[in-house]
């Protein structure tokens, strides 16, 4: 067994009246795409920031480990945190209009980077600045490096954010929502480029998103949550066709790109009762009120994810009776 | 006779660096009961065509007839009536409710604009729209923040029926939505569409929702529909490369790891290409997509095409 090159382990996030990402444990091995996938208020993005340690103020880290690359993030001290984050570790969001500085060149911005981390010529930074708009497929990039982000259309200045993430070379990349802004066919031009670089540069890839048809195309693992936890996880396969949990389930007959041929003619679409806010103050499963399955069992403590089948977990008592599903693997 | 009747119509803007041909072009209907969608890629033009169906945007060439009548050319008092029939959701419940006003006045106000009904009458109204909407009755004295993103696209929602139309435009309804909730309000305006007998014309850049909610489906590009068919057609035989190509962009789980379907941005519509619009993207384009536009030809009953190369589109390997 190698040690992954991310083991995120029993996290809790926490702010002083609400604890929005509880025991949360996961990992990625290098070169490897694990998917989060969840809904807004799920938890996904304040995890990607823990793991930057880029948490807003008022959050904290209260309890758990973020192993990565054989230092403990969750308590590493700010020094040394910058001495990874951008560097060994990078992230890319989901607006690139706003996380691009609008009053400096792209090449400006990549350029920074490099002589942060690096022990660069302002010449030699300038030259591997091109070569990295060329790594990202932007055309031209010996024009381009001087432009300003304005002058980029939305695809262009993601490739821009994905060339500075991995201007240091990352052993990991988080990518929060990189293509929700972005039209389907640039968001298909935008996944490949992500997954082009994971395989050559040989990164891990965290890929945060809510679509369900991005996680069976690209990840090799998908991670589940629901407000604040994970409910699911395992391959996309597994996930995608046969899921244990309700709020999986549900997630994807809700969406009509599962539900092939079918017309508003033909009926209604099955949603999922209620929403994500009915989680709050929960005692019990954080998807009892919405869960069409809920047993009273359910409002007495959150299940844990326990191993349903070789590499598919699930947190669900109901779905899952500790003696079911043996047969399957 | 359809209830909508699009002919021709162009929005051009005057800008300092030259004309710029938002809709260039653009004939379509909507008959009565039918859901039309309309998809693209951001920068295409449907939205400002959905605005220059209501008079949100200028006419600047053809004609909307609406139920016979050339709304286009009505103008304000004229044109009230016509307003009232056809109503507007938009893509983002935060920003288009004026977070003063309690959901009482947001829905009342449309009454008053179009003076229906006293006061009495006009809550009597505002409570049932509430209720078919799926909002508790004391959403009446609660604001926009109050809500959830759900909750504000049914005020969006109530806001544009409480008039009882006949035809709704819906630009990007649930695009800003989570899937549990997109799935909530799909079913709302699929209820409320056989309720209240409404028309739509359903515009959104997501393919898998298009096809859902509509019984014709037009593909724009650049201004132009590049192609138009039932939802059937278009999925089982798509013709134009650039309906090809955004159906295979569409992520799927049986394609792993395929690469990128098509190269290259929309360019924008100030810098519209010279012959075929799409030829800069497209893998059948020939020397005569270069010089020569393409019109409009019919395949089957109800299934059009714009491009020279359509045929050999249905002989290039099928999608995976």
């Amino acid at each position: 067994m190698t040690v992954p090159l991310l083991d995120v382990h029993d996290l809790t996030i926490a702010f002083p009246a609400a604890r929005p990402v509880r025991n949360l444990s996961f990992s990625v091995a290098g070169g490897e795409t694990v998917a989060i996938v969840g809904e807004s208020g799920s938890g996904k993005s304040l995890t990607a920031l823990a793991l930057m340690r880029l948490l807003p103020g008022a959050a904290r880290i209260s309890t758990g480990r973020i192993s990565f690359d054989g230092q403990d993030l969750a308590v590493l001290r700010e020094p040394a945190m910058r001495k990874v984050r951008g560097a060994r570790l990078a992230m890319i969001f989901q607006e690139p209009m706003t996380s691009l500085n609008p009053v400096l060149t792209i090449g400006a911005q990549i350029v920074d980077v490099l002589r942060l981390h690096e022990n660069l010529s302002r010449q030699a930074a300038r030259a591997r600045a091109i070569e990295l708009l060329d790594l990202v497929r932007v055309a031209d990039p010996h024009r381009r490096i001087d432009d300003y982000p304005h002058r980029l259309s939305g695809g262009m200045r993601q490739r821009v954010m994905i060339a500075i993430a991995v201007a240091c070379g990352p052993r990991l990349l988080i990518a929060d929502e990189p293509t929700t802004a972005l039209d389907v066919t640039i968001q298909a031009q935008v996944l490949d480029l992500l997954d082009g670089l994971r395989r050559d540069l040989g990164m891990g890839l965290l890929l945060i998103t809510h679509d369900l048809g991005v996680v069976g195309q690209w990840a090799d693992r998908v991670v589940v949550m629901y407000a604040g936890r994970k409910v699911e996880e395992g391959v996309p396969e597994v996930i995608l066709h046969r899921p244990r949990h309700p709020y999986t389930e549900g997630l994807l007959a809700a969406s009509p790109r599962t539900a092939e041929g079918s017309s508003y003619r033909d009926g209604l679409l099955r949603e999922i009762r209620g929403s994500i806010a009915s989680a709050a103050g929960e005692q019990g499963c954080p998807f009892r009120p919405r869960c069409p399955k809920a047993a009273p069992d359910c409002g007495h403590a959150p299940p844990p994810a326990v191993v349903v089948e070789p590499g598919h977990l699930a947190a669900c008592p109901v779905l899952n009776p500790p003696e079911a599903r043996d047969a399957v693997a | 006779m359809p209830l909508l009747e699009v002919t021709e119509l162009q929005t051009h803007y005057a800008t300092s660096r030259g004309l710029l041909k938002a809709v260039d072009g653009v004939s379509f209907t909507v008959s009565a009961g039918e859901s039309v969608g309309l998809v693209g890629e951001s920068g295409c033009g449907k939205s400002t065509l959905g605005k220059a169906i209501l008079g949100l945007a200028p006419v600047t060439g053809g004609v909307v007839r609406f139920d016979s009548e050339a709304v286009s050319r009505l103008g304000g008092r004229a044109r009230k009536p016509f307003r009232r029939r056809m109503q507007m959701i938009f893509q983002d419940p935060y920003g288009s409710l004026n977070p003063r006003h309690s959901i009482g006045d947001i829905l009342a106000a449309p009454l008053a604009v179009h003076g229906i009904g006293k006061a009495g009458e006009r809550r009597d109204r505002v409570a049932r729209i509430l209720a078919q909407v799926g909002l508790p009755a004391d959403s009446i004295h609660r604001y926009p923040h109050e809500f959830s993103g759900g909750q504000r696209q049914r005020i969006g929602i109530a806001r544009a029926l409480i008039l009882d139309p006949d035809l709704v435009i819906c630009d990007e309804p649930v695009s800003a939505l989570d899937l549990s909730i997109q799935a909530q309000i799909i079913n709302l305006l699929v209820s409320l569409k056989g309720e209240f007998g409404l028309s739509f014309l359903f515009i959104s850049h997501d393919l898998s929702v298009v096809r859902y909610f509509s019984d014709r489906v037009l593909v724009m590009y650049l201004g132009v529909i590049v192609e138009s068919a039932t939802a059937g057609q278009l999925w089982s035989r798509p013709l134009h490369p650039y309906t090809r190509a955004l159906i295979a962009a569409v992520p799927d789980p049986a394609r792993r790891r395929q690469s990128a379907p098509l190269d290259g941005d929309l360019p924008g519509p100030q810098d519209v290409p010279a012959g075929c619009r799409f030829h800069p993207r497209c893998p059948l384009a020939s020397d005569r997509c270069r010089v020569e536009a393409p019109l409009p030809r019919t395949w089957a009953p109800g299934h059009d095409v714009t491009c020279h190369h359509a045929d050999e589109a249905l002989r290039a390997p099928a999608q995976p």
